[in-house]
């Protein structure tokens, strides 16, 4: 076991780990900070997008041990239900979603692209949200949200 | 997953004597590809030597062309506005390949080293693979191949490079600067990557404890045109099934006068079109000529029955890309 010093959401968590528990586990097994999803635990399907040093990244290909020193933001601290983030509030008004399992990682992934600037036309929102899949379908409704979330970024 | 220790480098000098110390031991960096080979069990490694603190990152651009730090990441390389004006068909390459959150944890060096997705070297439950385990046998040759090589491949294997990047550079002409304790040296991609041969679990031109410092790229020649053009299944979040990158100089009357042209997707690695590069030179820029000049690369090639249909792929994707870049279509 590894002793680790991991920064989630702007607090410090003194944890152990085997090298080979992934960041994606460690948030959800020793963190228990449920939000963040795992689906295919492969990198390919986006349920586990998180933010380290305020870029997205697949936690689920993240060893835990390599993100000491890094700040982790996760789903829980981006918004919270009495004031969520205007993606956030841009998903529920969209309708950007039917069963919701793949929606912290849409979430997260498209906090970056609005802040990233890929946000020019849907073909652009699109191309720079396909690491997150949506086995509902809602992909229509998410590009929606997500260009009303870079409007009113850009406002 | 097997459990491994972890050894975090702190500086290339640690990470190569690190790594020398462990014949078991393996560098990791944005470790996309090396996690999904510890999940499936296709490297069980008995050491991680984290090369991520050994800050060779840094991305410089001088009058010869740019240097890429081995552990600059894909989206770095695309966000640098010196790559952006020099090489745009590196930027076409690296920001069509995978996705941003991958993106911003796979490096460079690590892009070129990725290892095939032939589905019986991913297989979850092994099956034979010369590449996974040598002198299994080769299940591609008489199974699944629609997406396998169709130039340099042999009977013990017909997997491809999956590395968008590394069709760019190729074009680019780009040399790996790799270092160990014996020192540094310079290779061509074609020198890094080999091709299967009857030993195709050796995949790269690299010694065990030898590390990739850095991409050099040369500027492109003055005046030249380039396109990279990726042709995949999907619109988006996809390996090629054929790519191609090309470097065109146009003179004046709409002619080629120079060209440099690499196919993905085709083969162990970035594929070189030589007679289609000479073919080309004094070639007026319209579709018919072009192509024949294409063809004359094509006549090595080999494809197995599943996989035919590239060949007629990889001709028609050369010349479109060869007509864009030179600004014809």
């Amino acid at each position: 076991m590894i002793p680790l010093v991991l920064r989630v959401n702007g607090r410090e968590h003194r944890i152990e780990v085997e090298a080979r528990v992934t960041l994606l586990d460690a948030l959800r097994d020793v963190l228990h900070l449920t939000g963040t999803k795992k689906g295919c635990d492969r990198g390919e399907c986006g349920a586990c997008t998180v933010h380290v040093d305020g870029e997205r990244i697949n936690s689920c290909l993240a060893l835990a041990v390599m993100q000491e020193g890094r700040e982790v933001t996760t789903v829980e601290g981006v918004g919270t239900v009495g004031a969520p983030h205007p993606v956030q509030a841009a998903f529920v008004a969209r309708d950007a979603l039917q069963c919701g399992y793949c929606t912290p990682g849409q979430v997260m992934s498209a906090i970056a692209c609005v802040r990233e600037g890929h946000t020019g036309s849907d073909d652009e929102i699109r191309e720079w949200m396909s690491g997150n899949l949506c086995r509902c379908a809602a992909y229509e409704q998410i590009v929606a949200a997500v260009r009303d979330a870079a409007e009113a970024h850009r406002a | 997953m097997r459990d491994f220790d972890y050894v975090r480098a702190t500086g290339s000098d640690h990470a190569i004597e690190a790594l020398a110390a462990r014949p078991g031991a393996r560098p990791v960096a944005g470790g996309t590809d090396l996690l999904t080979l510890l999940k499936d069990g296709i490297e069980a490694p008995e050491a991680l030597v984290d090369i991520t603190g050994t800050g060779l990152g840094a991305v410089e651009h001088g009058p010869d062309g740019l240097t890429l730090g081995a552990l600059a990441t894909l989206s770095r390389v695309a966000a640098d506005p010196a790559v952006r004006a020099s090489h745009p068909l590196l930027v076409q390459a690296v920001e069509s390949a995978a996705s941003p959150q991958l993106r911003n944890m796979a490096t460079i060096g690590g892009n070129l080293l990725q290892r095939t997705r032939c589905p019986y070297f991913r297989a979850e439950t092994a099956l034979p693979c010369n590449r996974r385990t040598p002198g299994s046998g080769c299940s591609a040759v008489d199974g699944e191949h629609r997406a396998a090589a169709i130039f340099g491949w042999t009977g013990h294997c017909v997997a491809t490079h999956p590395s968008d990047p590394a069709v760019a550079l190729s074009a680019a002409d780009a040399r790996v600067r790799v270092r160990s304790a014996g020192g540094e040296r310079t290779l061509a991609l074609d020198e890094l990557l080999r091709l299967p041969g009857d030993t195709p679990d050796r995949e790269t031109a690299l010694d065990h404890a030898e590390l990739i410092t850095a991409v050099e790229v040369p500027a492109l020649p003055a005046g030249s045109r380039s396109c990279y053009l990726k042709v995949r299944e999907r619109a988006s979040y996809e390996f090629a099934l054929v790519s191609c990158a090309v470097v065109l100089g146009v003179d004046g009357r709409k002619r080629i006068s120079q060209a440099r042209i690499a196919l993905g997707g085709v083969a162990a690695r970035p594929w070189r079109l030589v007679e289609a590069e000479r073919a080309l030179v004094g070639v007026e820029l319209t579709a018919v000529p072009v192509r024949a000049a294409v063809e004359r690369s094509f006549a090595a090639a080999e494809a197995l029955p599943g996989n035919a249909f590239k060949v007629e792929v990889g001709i028609r994707t050369a010349v479109r890309a060869v007509l864009t870049a030179g600004g014809a279509r």
